[in-house]
């Protein structure tokens, strides 16, 4: 920990490039999708030496321009905020890719031009902002600065979300808006109590010392229900279905794969100290019970992929807060369950929400009971929806296999059974809403409808790459645990 | 020793890759296709009988994967699983060439053969996992592999029953996991080839032993379609003959009785399951399987459906040999793990071939079959005989050593369930063959393509049934031969179950 | 104990917000609820202020940091939500007004 500030300055790339890709996307209008890649990809590679300095030197501190905390902000990367980082990374390079191509085919395909240039000059800088304040959030140290990066991750997935333009998603945005506002006050007021109980914002001090008095109690209550409301934990899921079902395809993705995990993350860091786990680690559990279930149904009787899929996220952010209870003790198979669910999910469900928005471009619709036959038009994001399936099941070999099986045998060896239960009754109710949308993928129906555009292949491919590494994660999984040690 | 380890790799990637290739290539390249199947399928031949000769001098195979700390995904060949690794590519052989040829002319058949590598190549790992988990990865990949297979025609009966099929499996492959899991918390990893591994827990954990065994038994029995969870199998027979080939004899049911196999001999071990009270539970499955299972196939008149009930009850003597618990009866069902594997695989062809020739689905409408198809009746005939167990067939060998080891135990009862099983084998097979060469054909075939020069339908649909059938006549006549399956058998047991 | 100053307003801080808060799910109007969400942000504002006079004469700087931070902050989101506001209404028109797409398309 005693590190001089200097030595860890490659700490600040993963949130400068992205921050400057932003800006070079909003002032250079004519190609922002060549800038867009090439920010994508750098910001991919120090996301790596990141991930890499932390496995090899253990966790790395940095503090901007050497002013030193409180009033100076610190950086800090430890093997969680490492993985999330490279999460981010891996599955925001995936995404950068599907985009290119994804504006490509419309603006090839479509005669409203001018429309869709004007999208995609709003994407770019948008999504590296969002990319940059995301890294930012995984990276902080102190709280208050934290508060400042949920903001930032708010506002430019808000702006994300109303790019389609269509009367509903504008709608949703603005419900997304104000949920958001409320559960970053709700945040903030909470880090006034932690400040006012602590006198520090810094998040490995309070964290470690969670002592059961009012103040703290009142604090850590403010800020869960603050971060449940924006990672949309039942019962504050209300407006995650519609702002994520009528974005276009890649914001989808994003806003499901990558945003909701930010918020998720800072729930974790809050309560991994432990100190009140034991007495109320059961409330967020139970939640996530409830959200497993209830997400799974709800995903069933939905009549269009995106809905479906989108239902699909509120379930399995259930799985996201059902292990907290196992982390009460130190052996860290709770956490590595927690965290191997939350990348497994965010490959496979990027996949599958890429691979939707392929269907939605070539058919023009997403009912669910007409995509039978699509599977001739577009082999490979078929494919690839199928294989993201596999991984939300939790069915070998995949990440979802691994999280799975380290939730369940951590349940049972704690004697919590009916935790254990849930996860493998979740895991059959997805099973249930998942095959009812592969069954009607994959059937060998033929299709009369003549496909609307082309496709472009780096759209069907990403989406492809994204569910292979869902499936690969469930074999390699040494290397993130071993990341996910540095502590 | 690396290209030991390098084997079993190979044995899987020869039927992988040509399976994801499969997939790329385009549908009407029909002859990269076949050429890439039947090379996968005769590379695999080959490297099977190098791993089968290399463990009858003694040789080990074994490879290991770290997957999670503490936890190892393991291939490992001993000769229970040569046993079943050889029936799979032997059978995957015969399957390629016949759905070659059954598949001319349907649509997706990029598709179907992609599936049907990947199908065998996952069957393959389920023989060579090494222990539990690695069984179970494997196990559930089966699932997902065969149901697109499931699933091929599209129709709605089909998609259907792709439905029931996912349902029964899927709840099986979750009671499976839930088992597997709590074993291994309780013990760690568990290893097939550390025998006696739970003894130490028989005082202290009684009842959590006999949880796990519910949930591993009911999770591979849904597989093997042990009564009652059987409902998937006979309605997954819309599915093409090739497919139902390869869901009874080569991968599904195979690889639950082959999974019952593991758990009560290499998991659990005989004198643990009996000292837990059991075998015998099990043991009265198995039999309620093989009656009910031979009772509902007399009532069909769809000759698919009829095989379907067969298999259901036939699947069982492994189970049955298992549980009666002696050397000879454990010889005796896991010699029927071939011997079923490669009758039913002629008669699933054979069916396939009247379907495709004449379209006659209906056992009533058979009339006159074996004069219009002599040598595709000729095969059934003889795998028909087989089932019911006449000498020399094979059938007959399972049987006779299922016996006797009943006898051995002292459990005579089983004799009488083993006569009447027998007759109603007799009953539900006789009659078809009566009709078929007895009867006067009633009215002109559904339709008829014609015979193809010297034979009566195209030969590829012809040749395999030909050759599993005079396999199926071969390893009865040849039983005592030191190359046939009940001498490999005896091998096994007499190495590793025999001290019991 | 006395109802000293920083508790008065610390207080009225915590109250704010729950009259924001109130006012957030009851209000029918948009921009009711946006203007429920800056009462919010102002009472946690007022909250944090009263945390700089914690002991003694020496006031922390920090508290104030935030404070000044958070307006910056409560002012973009406000400005993003009244945009988005805009955008709301102008789709709810009639489509006589078509001609106002352009400008929609700039915004996005």
């Amino acid at each position: 920990m005693n590190l001089s500030p200097d030595s860890s300055a490659w700490i600040i790339w993963p949130v400068v490039v992205p921050l400057l890709g932003a800006v070079v996307c909003f002032l250079y209008k004519k190609k922002p999708r060549l800038a867009g890649h090439f920010f994508a990809v750098v910001t991919c590679g120090t996301s790596t030496v990141l991930g890499w300095q932390v496995l090899s030197q253990g966790v790395g501190r940095h503090l901007l321009g050497g002013w030193s905390p409180p009033l100076g902000i610190s950086l800090r990367a430890d093997g969680p905020a490492a993985l999330m980082v490279m999460m981010t990374a891996v599955t925001g390079l995936g995404i950068t890719l599907y985009s290119g191509g994804y504006f490509q085919s419309r603006l090839a395909g479509d005669s409203q031009d001018h429309r869709f240039r004007a999208q995609e000059q709003s994407f770019w800088p948008l999504w590296l902002l969002l990319w940059a304040a995301l890294n930012g959030l995984f990276l902080s140290g102190d709280i208050f600065n934290i508060y400042i990066s949920l903001e930032l991750v708010a506002l430019s997935s808000v702006g994300l979300t109303v790019l389609s333009g269509k009367p509903p998603s504008l709608v949703a945005a603005m419900r997304y808006l104000l949920v958001s506002l409320l559960g970053s006050l709700t945040f903030l007021l909470g880090v006034g109590f932690f400040y006012k109980a602590h006198g520090t914002l810094e998040l490995a001090v309070i964290s470690k010392a969670l002592a059961p008095t009012p103040p703290v109690i009142m604090a850590l209550a403010l800020v869960s229900v603050g971060l449940m409301l924006k990672t949309a934990l039942f019962p504050f899921h209300f407006w995650l279905p519609p702002a994520h079902a009528n974005a276009l395809a890649p914001v989808s993705a994003i806003l499901s794969a990558l945003v909701i995990k930010g918020s998720w993350y800072l729930f974790y860091r809050f309560w991994q100290g432990g100190g009140l786990l034991a007495a109320v680690g059961i409330v967020p559990a139970l939640l996530g019970s409830v959200a497993i279930i209830w997400g799974a149904f709800q995903a069933f009787s939905q009549q269009r992929l995106k809905m479906l899929v989108a239902y699909s996220t509120v379930a399995q952010i259930g799985y996201l807060f059902v292990a907290f209870p196992l982390l009460v003790d130190s052996a860290g198979q709770g956490r590595d369950a927690l965290f191997y669910f939350a990348i497994s999910h965010s490959c496979a469900k990027a996949a599958m929400f890429l691979a939707a928005g392929t269907f939605f471009l070539q058919l023009g619709h997403d009912r669910i009971r007409d995509l039978a036959g699509v599977r001739q038009l577009l082999p490979v994001s078929s494919f690839a929806f199928a294989l993201g399936g596999v991984s939300l099941m939790g069915l070998p070999p995949s990440g979802g296999f691994i999280a799975k099986y380290l939730l369940v045998s951590k349940a049972i060896s704690q004697d919590l059974w009916w935790l254990a239960l849930i996860a493998v009754v979740g895991s059959g109710l997805t099973a249930v809403y998942v095959f009812r949308a592969v069954s009607s993928v994959l059937s060998p129906h033929l299709l009369e409808e003549r496909p609307l555009l082309v496709v472009a292949a780096s759209m069907q491919w990403s989406a492809l790459a994204l569910a292979l590494l869902a499936i690969v994660l469930g074999i390699m999984a040494p290397l993130p645990l071993a990341l996910l040690e540095v502590t | 020793m690396a290209w030991q380890n390098w084997l079993l790799l190979l044995i899987l990637l020869s039927s992988m890759v040509p399976g994801l290739i499969i997939f790329t290539l385009a549908e009407s390249n029909r002859g990269w296709r076949t050429a890439l199947n039947l090379c996968g399928a005769v590379v695999k031949m080959i490297l099977v009988l190098v791993m089968i000769i290399g463990i009858s001098q003694g040789q080990r195979f074994a490879v290991a994967l770290p997957l999670l700390p503490g936890v190892d995904l393991v291939l490992r060949a001993d000769p229970l699983s040569a046993l079943f690794v050889a029936l799979s590519s032997l059978l995957w052989l015969f399957t390629t060439l016949y759905a070659v040829a059954y598949l001319e002319d349907s649509p997706n058949r990029s598709h179907f053969f992609g599936y049907f590598s990947l199908c065998v190549t996952v069957t393959i790992g389920i023989a060579l996992a090494g222990n539990l988990l690695t069984f179970l990865f494997f196990f559930e990949m089966l699932t997902l592999t065969t149901y697109p297979l499931v699933i091929h025609r599209g129709t709605a009966e089909a998609m259907a029953a792709g439905r029931v099929y996912l349902l029964y499996t899927l709840t099986g492959g979750l009671l499976l996991f839930l088992g597997v899991v709590w074993l291994y918390v309780l013990v760690g990893e568990v290893d097939f080839s550390r025998q006696g591994l739970l003894m130490p827990l028989l005082d202290g954990h009684r009842p959590a032993l006999i949880g796990i065994f519910c949930l591993l038994i009911s999770g591979v029995g849904v597989k093997a379609a042990l009564v009652p969870l059987h409902g998937w199998l006979p309605r997954a027979m819309v599915a093409p003959a090739p497919v139902s080939a390869l869901l009874h004899a080569v991968a599904v049911v195979k690889a639950g009785a082959f999974g019952i196999m593991r758990i009560v001999l290499d998991v659990y071990g005989l004198p643990l399951t009996s000292g837990l009270g059991l075998l015998m539970p099990l043991m009265l499955v198995a039999t309620c399987t093989i009656l009910y299972g031979s009772l509902l196939a007399l009532r069909q008149d769809n000759l698919k459906r009829l095989l379907a009930y067969s298999t259901v009850s036939q699947v069982s003597y492994i189970v049955l040999g298992i549980t009666i618990g002696n050397p000879l009866a454990i010889m005796g069902g896991m010699v029927h793990l071939i011997h079923q594997g490669i009758m039913k695989i002629t008669l699933f062809f054979c069916a396939g071939n009247i379907a495709e020739t004449l379209g006659v689905h209906a056992i009533s409408r058979m009339n006159g079959v074996g004069r219009r198809l002599p040598l595709t009746m000729g095969a059934f005939t003889l795998a028909a005989m087989g089932m019911i167990g006449l000498p020399p067939l094979a059938g007959f060998v399972s049987k006779w050593y299922l016996g006797l080891g009943a006898i051995n135990q002292g459990e005579g009862w089983l004799l009488v369930v083993l006569v009447l099983s027998t007759l109603l084998n007799a009953a539900y097979f006789l009659p078809i063959i009566y009709r078929a060469w007895f009867r006067e054909q009633e009215g002109p075939w559904p339709k008829d393509s014609g015979a193809m020069g010297l034979w009566e339908c195209h030969w590829m649909l012809v040749v395999p049934p030909l050759l599993t059938a005079a396999i199926s006549l071969l390893v009865g006549l040849l039983a005592n031969s030191t190359l046939s399956p009940l001498a490999w058998v005896r091998f096994i047991v007499t190495t590793r179950y025999e001290p019991w | 104990m006395a109802l000293s100053p920083s508790l008065l307003y610390g207080l009225t801080g915590l109250m704010l917000f729950v009259i924001g808060l109130a006012a957030l799910f009851t209000s029918p109007q948009l921009l009711g609820k946006i203007l429920a969400v800056n009462i919010m942000a102002s009472g946690i504002f007022l909250f944090l202020i009263t945390l700089a006079h914690g002991s003694g004469t020496l006031i922390d700087p920090v508290p104030q940091a935030m404070v000044l931070t958070g307006i910056v902050v409560s002012v973009s989101s406000t400005a993003v939500a009244l945009a988005l506001l805009c955008r709301i209404e102008a789709a709810a028109r009639p489509p006589a007004h078509l001609p106002k797409k352009k400008d929609e398309a700039r915004q996005g």
